[in-house]
C-alpha cells in the first residue's frame, strides 16, 4: 500500500472534522473519496500534506507513505515530500496559479526546488507538458491566458515532471465543463496506467467518481461510512447514506426524454 | 479552497447588527481604545473652561513675570514666551481641531455625496465630467492645494477650513461614485427599474444608503488627516493667529525657544499626535468591524 | 502595453492642462485688486486703469488664461518677490535637494515598512503584529513638523549623535569642496568620489529622512500586511505550499509579489505627499530645498513663488503617478490585459 491513512483525526479545537479509521491507496490505483460538500474531504488532503496547521487545525493519527510515517515529521522533511512524492491539484485551476507569475515560472521553480538543475528543469517541464498534451510554449503565458482545463493539466504536468508517487486530486474537475472534464479524467487514468501513480480523487460528484475510480470511500461528517470496489459500492450500497446519495444523482432515463 | 469553519458570507459592506456587532466590538481592542481616546478629546474640548487652571491664558492674558517657566506643580506644562500656561492653552486647543475637522468633513460630504452618487448611478457624460474634475483636484498632493489656497487668502481659521474642504471633497466624490457604480450594477436595481420605480427614487432609497458605509470608515480616518493638515497650515502661519490657542500655531511660536524651553513645543505637538492617533485607531477598528471578510467566531 | 501607456499619457496631459487652469484660478483668487495694489494707494482712477492695462488684467479672462498658459509652457513662471529671481530658476536650484530627501525617505520607508508588514502578516494577532500595527498608525498620525523638532532636540542637541542642520559640515567646503553635477549632494559626492563629503552628507540626511519617512513607512507596513493577509488564504498560496516551498518563500515571494502593486501605487501617492511634507521639515533642518523656499515664500506673501512651487509639485506628482501606473501594468499583466 502506497498511501495508508489510519485513525486520522483532524480537529478545530474541540470540533472534529475528520475521523477516518482506515483509508488506503495502492500503487496504480484511483481511489475516490466522495461525499457532500463540507464533509471533511478537503481537510483530509491538507492533513496528508501536513498543511492542516495552516488553517488552524490539529492532526492526530497515522499517515504512511510507502511505510514511512508522515505525521510527526518536521516541516523541513515534509517539504521534501510535498510536491516531489505527494502532489496535489486543486479545485479551481484558475486560482491555483498566481495571476502575476507566468505559469512556467511556477513550474520551473518547483522543479528546481526539488533538486533539478536549470536546464534539467526546463527539459523536464517541456517533456511533462507534452505528456499532458499541451504545447510547452504555453508555459510562457499567464494563467489568465489559459483555460481551466489547460491549467489543470499544467498542474498535473508538475506532478509528472517530479515523478510523484501519489496525487491528491481535490475536486479537480468540479470547476470545469463536461467536455474538458472528460479530458482531465482521461489524463488521470493515464497517470495510473502509465506512471503507476496512486490517485486519491476527491469529489462530491458521484457520477464522475463512478466513471473514474477503482475503489470508492464514502465520507459523511468526517467519517467513512462505506468503502470498497467502485462497482460494488455504487450499484449495491451497504450503507443507507450511500444509498441516499446515489438516489440524489439525477439520471436521465430514456423514457423521460420528451 | 479550504477555509476555517464557515466565515460570514462575503458581501459588500453592510453594517452588522445585534449580537454580531457586540461580539465584534469586544473582539476589537483597537476600536475600543480609539473610541475611548476620541471621546476623551471631545470631552476635554467641551469642558475646557472647567478643566483649565488658567482659562484667561487661552485668550489675551499675558504674564510678563512668568515667562518660559519649566513644568511645575502650578503650571503642569510650563509657560510660554509671554507667560501663559501651556496646559490651559493645550486644553482649549482641543476645541479648535475637532471643530475644523467636523466642518471640513461636513462640507466634503455635502458636496461629495450628491456628486458621487449621481456620477456613479447615471454614468455617461455626467460621470466623465465629474471624474475629470476630481482628477484635476486629485492631481495635487493633499496638503499642497490647501496650502496654495491658504497662501493667497487672508490668514484665519476660516481660510484653513475652506482651503482644506476644497482639497477633501474630490476624494469623497470618488469614493462614493465607485461604491454607487457597483451598487447600480446589481441585478436588484434593474429589477427596481423594471417595476417602474423612477430613477430618482432608486437613487435616494437604494443607491444612496448602500454606498455610504465605506464613507463612514473613511471619515473616521480623515478626522486625523484633517487635524494634521490643519495643524500644518497653522504651523506655517496660514491659519489662526495669536492669541488663539491653536496647537500648530503654538508649536510654531515655540520654535524659537525650543532648545532651552522644550515644553512650549512638546506638549501642543503631543496633543496633535494623540488626537490624530486616537481617531486613526478608531477608524482602523471601525474598518475591521465593518469588513465582511473578518470572522468574529 | 503600448496602447495602455499611450492612453495613460493622454489622460495625464489632460490632467496637467486642468492643473494649469486651476493654478491660474488660484492666482486670481487673491483678494483685492492687483492693479490697485500695483498702482499704489494714492493712484488716481486713470493710473489704476493704466496699471490694469499694463498688467494685462483688462483682457477677457480667457485671453489672460491663454497668455498664462503660454508663459508657463515657455518657461516664464514669474519672478519671485523675495529672491527677485525667476521662479523657475529658483525651483531648479532648490528642487534637487528636496528630491534627494524624499527619495532617501521613500527608500528608507520601503526597507523598513515591507519587512515589518510581512512579519505582521506572518504571525497575525500576536504581540508583534499588534505592536507593528500600533507603530504604523503612530507613523501616519505624526505631525511632521513636530517630529522634526523633537528628533533634532533629542539626537542632535542632547545626545550629540547626529548633526542638527544643513546638508553637510560647512568646514568641508574648504577642505573638500563639492563639485555640483546633479544638485543632489549625496549623489554628487558619490560620483566624484569625495568620501569625506559623502559621509557628511549622509549623516546630515539621516534625521530629515527619518522624519519624512515616518508616514510612508506606516502606510506601507499596513498595506503590505493587509495585502499579504488577503492573499495568504488564496489557493495559489496553498498550492505553493503543496509544492514544497518553505514558508519564507511562500510569504516573501508568492504572497508578496501581489503586494508590490499596491505598494508601488502607494509610493506614487506618497511621493507627492512627502514632497509637500518637506515644507514642514526643511526649515527645521536648514535643508536648502523646495520646502525651505516654499516656507520662505509663504512667510513673505510671495504669491508667484508659492504658486510656482505648487505647480511644480503638482506636475511632478502627475508624472510620478503616470510612471507608477505604467510600471504597475508592466509588473501585473492583469491591468493591461483587461
Amino acid at each position: 500500500m502506497r498511501l495508508a491513512i489510519t485513525g486520522l483525526q483532524v480537529s478545530f479545537g474541540d470540533r472534529r472534522v475528520v475521523d477516518v479509521d482506515e483509508l488506503h491507496v495502492g500503487e496504480a490505483e484511483i481511489v475516490g473519496l466522495a461525499g457532500e460538500s463540507g464533509s471533511g474531504k478537503s481537510m483530509t488532503t491538507l492533513a496528508v500534506l501536513g498543511l492542516a496547521h495552516t488553517v488552524g487545525a490539529t492532526v492526530r493519527g497515522s499517515i504512511t507513505l510507502d511505510g514511512t510515517e508522515l505525521t510527526g515529521l518536521s516541516q523541513r522533511t515534509l517539504r521534501e515530500v510535498r510536491g516531489r512524492r505527494i502532489a496535489a491539484i486543486f479545485q479551481s485551476p484558475a486560482t491555483a496559479f498566481s495571476p502575476v507569475f507566468k505559469v512556467g515560472s511556477v513550474v520551473h521553480r518547483a522543479l528546481r526546488l526539488h533538486g533539478m538543475g536549470k536546464d534539467e528543469a526546463v527539459e523536464a517541464a517541456s517533456r511533462a507538458m507534452r505528456q499532458v498534451l499541451l504545447s510547452p510554449g504555453l508555459l510562457d503565458r499567464y494563467p489568465s491566458q489559459l483555460s481551466g482545463g489547460q491549467l489543470q493539466r499544467v498542474a498535473i504536468a508538475i506532478a509528472l515532471a517530479l515523478r510523484a508517487e501519489v496525487l491528491l486530486a481535490d475536486e479537480p474537475t468540479s470547476a470545469l465543463d463536461v467536455t474538458v472534464q472528460a479530458e482531465v479524467l482521461e489524463l488521470l487514468r493515464e497517470l495510473r496506467d502509465r506512471a503507476g501513480m496512486s490517485v486519491l480523487f476527491i469529489s462530491h460528484d458521484l457520477a464522475v467518481v463512478a466513471e473514474l475510480c477503482d475503489r470508492v470511500a464514502i465520507m459523511r461528517d468526517g467519517r467513512i461510512v462505506e468503502q470498497g470496489p467502485a462497482a460494488r459500492v455504487l450499484s449495491a450500497p451497504a450503507d443507507a447514506y450511500t444509498a441516499d446519495l446515489l438516489a440524489a444523482v439525477p439520471v436521465i432515463r430514456a423514457e423521460d426524454r420528451p | 479552497m479550504i477555509e476555517a469553519p464557515a466565515p460570514l458570507p462575503a458581501q459588500d459592506s453592510t453594517v452588522p447588527r445585534g449580537a454580531v456587532l457586540r461580539r465584534g466590538i469586544r473582539a476589537n481592542p483597537l476600536l475600543v481604545a480609539g473610541a475611548a481616546g476620541s471621546a476623551l478629546i471631545l470631552l476635554v474640548a467641551l469642558l475646557a473652561p472647567l478643566l483649565a487652571p488658567f482659562p484667561g491664558d487661552a485668550g489675551t492674558a499675558t504674564h510678563p513675570l512668568l515667562v518660559l517657566r519649566p513644568p511645575s506643580a502650578q503650571h503642569w506644562f510650563g509657560t510660554d514666551n509671554v507667560g501663559r500656561d501651556v496646559c490651559s492653552r493645550v486644553l482649549y486647543g482641543a476645541r479648535i481641531s475637532p471643530l475644523i475637522a467636523v466642518i471640513v468633513l461636513l462640507i466634503a460630504t455635502v458636496l461629495g455625496i450628491p456628486l458621487g452618487v449621481m456620477a456613479g448611478y447615471f454614468g455617461g457624460w455626467l460621470d466623465e465630467v465629474i471624474m475629470r474634475v476630481t482628477d484635476i483636484f486629485l492631481a495635487f498632493p493633499p496638503l499642497l492645494l490647501a496650502l496654495a489656497f491658504a497662501a493667497v487668502l487672508p490668514t484665519s481659521l476660516t481660510t484653513v477650513i475652506i482651503a482644506i474642504a476644497i482639497t477633501w471633497w474630490p476624494w469623497y466624490t470618488r469614493l462614493i461614485r465607485g461604491q454607487a457604480a457597483s451598487v447600480a450594477g446589481r441585478p436588484y436595481i434593474e429589477a427596481c427599474r423594471a417595476l417602474g420605480i423612477s430613477r430618482w427614487r432608486i437613487l435616494v432609497r437604494h443607491i444612496l444608503p448602500n454606498s455610504i458605509t465605506p464613507l463612514l470608515v473613511q471619515i473616521s480616518f480623515d478626522v486625523g488627516g484633517v487635524i494634521l493638515t490643519a495643524s500644518a497650515l497653522s504651523f506655517l502661519g496660514l491659519g489662526a493667529q495669536d492669541p488663539t490657542p491653536d496647537w500648530g500655531l503654538m508649536v510654531a511660536e515655540g520654535q524659537g525657544y525650543f532648545t532651552t524651553a522644550w515644553w512650549v513645543v512638546t506638549f501642543p505637538g503631543l496633543a496633535i499626535l494623540f488626537t490624530a492617533f486616537t481617531f486613526n485607531l478608531f477608524g482602523d477598528g471601525l474598518r475591521d468591524l465593518l469588513d465582511p471578510k473578518r470572522t468574529f467566531l | 502595453m503600448i496602447v495602455y501607456a499611450a492612453r495613460r499619457i493622454a489622460l495625464a496631459v489632460l490632467v496637467i492642462a486642468g492643473v494649469l487652469v486651476l493654478t491660474f484660478v488660484i492666482a486670481r483668487v487673491v483678494p483685492g485688486d492687483p492693479a490697485a495694489t500695483w498702482a499704489g494707494p494714492h493712484a488716481s482712477a486713470a493710473q489704476v486703469a493704466a496699471a490694469r492695462k499694463f498688467l494685462g488684467l483688462d483682457r477677457p479672462p480667457a485671453v489672460q488664461l491663454l497668455s498664462y498658459l503660454g508663459g508657463v509652457l515657455a518657461g516664464n513662471w514669474g519672478v519671485s518677490v523675495h529672491t527677485h529671481q525667476p521662479v523657475l530658476s529658483d525651483i531648479g536650484t532648490a528642487a534637487p535637494a528636496s528630491l534627494e530627501l524624499v527619495t532617501a525617505a521613500l527608500i528608507l520607508a520601503v526597507l523598513v515598512g515591507v519587512p515589518l508588514g510581512l512579519v505582521a502578516a506572518r504571525w497575525p494577532d500576536g504581540l508583534l503584529d499588534h505592536s507593528i500595527r500600533a507603530g504604523a498608525i503612530l507613523g501616519v498620525s505624526m505631525p511632521v513638523f513636530w517630529m522634526a523638532l523633537i528628533l533634532q532636540l533629542v539626537f542632535s542637541q542632547r545626545l550629540h549623535l547626529l548633526p542638527a542642520a544643513g546638508e553637510f559640515s560647512p568646514g568641508l567646503l574648504f577642505t573638500h569642496p563639492l563639485a555640483r553635477h546633479t544638485g543632489a549632494d549625496v549623489v554628487d559626492a558619490l560620483i566624484t568620489g569625495n568620501w569625506p563629503m559623502f559621509g557628511s552628507t549622509l549623516t546630515h540626511l539621516v534625521l530629515p529622512a527619518i522624519v519624512v519617512a515616518a508616514y510612508p513607512c506606516g502606510l506601507i507596513a499596513r498595506i503590505v500586511r493587509a495585502q499579504v493577509l488577503d492573499t495568504i488564504g488564496e489557493t495559489h498560496v496553498q498550492m505553493a505550499r503543496a509544492l514544497g516551498f518553505r514558508e519564507r518563500s511562500v510569504y516573501g515571494r508568492f504572497a508578496m509579489k501581489l503586494a508590490w502593486n499596491p505598494v508601488a501605487a502607494t509610493l506614487a501617492l506618497v511621493f507627492g505627499y512627502s514632497l509637500v511634507n518637506t515644507f514642514l521639515v526643511e526649515a527645521v533642518f536648514d535643508w536648502p530645498g523646495l520646502g525651505s523656499y516654499a516656507a520662505a515664500s509663504i512667510a513673505a506673501l510671495d504669491t508667484p513663488a508659492t504658486l510656482g512651487v505648487t505647480l511644480f509639485i503638482a506636475l511632478v506628482y502627475v508624472v510620478a503617478n503616470l510612471v507608477v501606473d505604467i510600471v504597475q501594468a508592466a509588473i501585473d499583466p492583469r491591468i493591461r490585459l483587461r
